[in-house]
């Protein structure tokens, strides 16, 4: 992994929004560099500032102070080699899945034989062969967020962005989709940005867990992970693991709350 | 007895002539439901009028009796019979003239409005102003302006029809989730491509809503249009029965309005669920 290129990188990233005349730092000096292929989770409570640094990331947001760059280039506004997975899915609820998935080929008017294959290809990989023509509101939520990790693959994204993806699902469908998204992951070498407030969620998926903490939101430790895959969550090493990120969340969080 | 014996021989086979017959009773029930008060409104109006000297109203059987001699003729063979299809037509032309017109100025302002500034406060203030002004208010002005004829109906019905369509357009096309613009610019879509690819379909279920409470305002205002002194139209019968104090024909135009009004709404529901299958609460 360290032989990789850094695909992003931050540098003192800081973001103050306005609100009602008062400004509020959501995030302050932020640095960080991401390798290609790297599965980064960002760890914290609410008001830590990830899902502000993800939307930095993301081009919804520009930064206050320092620089957003990818590939050495400044991130100026959504692009499609940046693909976003939202908590609350952010399907169009016109559209079939079938549809949905091909919404990113058609908006970059691929030919329609190219988006049919993508799409076949894509419903396949997220097993929805047989929901292909269904509407959104028809879908369970792991298959609609099935279905919004398949679109911004079709969209050939480097990068995938993930705001707490799996927030709004029961424990069962949630384990099941973290599995699928490392096998994904595995097989695609995606770079993936996930952020997370559950320890254990980021334990288990990623290659390095950045902790963050509030008021203001900032990066405060950065891990690595290098536990062997698959991750046996009743292992010792998986429990010591959890347990220092578990102290060191509490111990920032205890400084907010004092 | 036989269906004792059925049901004891082929268990399977019984229960499905049953379950057919519980989904037969399933479709039946919701017009049977639909029917009662026009049955009980109906029976009132009989009571209350039939068999009354000077009742200023006249029975049922009476307006039944005068809608088939309108319709058909045949019957009193006056100023008034077999002409009910000229009538039907006349209003129907009107009514989806001043509609069509209405969906045609109105949709597009309505997108207008609803996504640039400038447009909203150039229009905005103007249209609420004139919002509350009644259609009828308009009438003396529309026959001096458009002359005494259908020109003033259809302008008339169009009025009627222009605010619900701009409205709910207005309110369909601001209120789309930010999270699809999100999404869509994302995945690639450029923000001119997005007011087709993401407002306009995510606005459908608004528009449909503002196109069926528009249809249902020009039939309601039909009749105040075809006072201007045009000689045909569900209207104009109306107010000539009315001079004429034949009742029974005024409630017998009300009637044919009332269905005409009823039929178009079905056929502008059917295309909007066709259209809207994909909302989870679509009209």
């Amino acid at each position: 992994m360290s032989d990789a290129p850094t695909i992003l990188s931050l540098r003192n990233v800081g973001k103050t929004f306005e609100v009602q005349g008062r400004r509020i730092e959501a995030l302050h000096d932020a640095s960080l560099d991401v390798k290609r292929g790297e599965f980064v989770c960002l760890l914290g409570a609410s008001g830590c500032g990830k899902s502000t640094l993800l939307r930095i990331v993301a081009g919804f947001e520009t930064a206050t102070t320092g620089e957003a760059l990818m590939w050495n280039r400044p991130i100026e506004g959504p692009d499609p080699s940046r693909g976003m997975v939202f908590q609350d899915y952010g399907l169009f609820p016109w559209l079939t899945v079938r549809d949905n998935i091909g919404f990113g080929p058609a908006s970059r008017r691929r030919p329609a034989r190219e988006i049919q294959e993508t799409t076949d290809h894509y419903i396949d990989l997220v097993g929805l062969g047989r929901f292909a023509d269904v509407y959104p509101h028809q879908l369970s939520g792991g298959m609609k967020q099935r279905v919004a990790i398949a679109r911004v693959l079709a969209n050939e994204a480097e990068m995938v962005l993930m705001d707490e993806p799996f927030g709004a699902l029961d424990a069962m469908t949630r384990e099941r989709l973290q599995d699928e998204l490392l096998g994904l992951w595995e097989r695609t070498k995606l770079t993936v940005l996930f952020v997370t407030h559950s320890i254990e969620e980021a334990v288990v998926l990623s290659n390095r867990v950045i902790v963050m903490s509030a008021g203001p939101g900032r990066i405060d430790s950065d891990l690595t992970v290098d536990l062997p895959r698959p991750r046996d969550v009743s292992g010792t090493d998986f429990n010591d693991l959890r347990r220092s990120l578990s102290s060191k969340l509490h111990s920032h969080h205890g400084k907010v709350a004092a | 007895m036989t269906i004792a014996a059925d049901r004891t021989q082929t268990p399977p086979a019984a229960t499905v002539p049953r379950r057919h017959f519980a989904f037969e009773a399933g479709r039946l029930k919701q017009p049977a439901l639909a029917l009662i008060l026009p049955a009980l409104l109906l029976t009132w109006w009989h009571f209350a009028t039939s068999g009354q000297v000077y009742s200023l109203i006249p029975p049922p059987a009476q307006v039944g009796l005068a809608f088939y001699d309108l319709a058909v003729g045949g019957i009193r063979n006056d100023f008034f019979s077999g002409t009910l299809a000229t009538h039907v037509v006349a209003s129907v032309t009107r009514v989806y003239s001043g509609f069509f017109l209405a969906v045609i100025v109105a949709l597009p302002l309505a997108l207008m409005i609803g996504r640039i500034p400038a447009v909203r406060q150039m229009f905005d203030p103007l249209l609420q102003i004139l919002r509350p002004i009644p259609v009828t208010a308009w009438l003396p002005l529309a026959m001096i302006i458009f002359g005494i004829g259908p020109t003033s109906a259809i302008f008339l019905v169009f009025l009627g029809a222009f605010y619900p369509i701009l409205i709910n357009t207005v309110f369909g096309v601001r209120s789309v989730e930010p999270r699809l613009f999100e999404a869509a610019s994302m995945l690639g879509c450029s923000p001119s491509a997005q007011f087709a690819r993401v407002v306009l379909p995510a606005a459908l279920p608004a528009i449909f809503t503002g196109l069926r409470l528009g249809l249902g305002f020009s039939w309601m205002v039909i009749v105040i249009g075809e006072m201007t002194g045009v000689p045909t139209g569900l209207g104009a019968i109306i107010m000539e029965a009315r001079q004429l104090s034949r009742t029974e024909v005024v409630i017998c135009g009300m009637i044919a309005i009332g269905v005409a009004g009823f039929i178009s709404d079905r056929i502008i529901l059917l295309i909007g669920r066709k259209l809207l299958s994909w909302s989870p609460n679509h009209v």
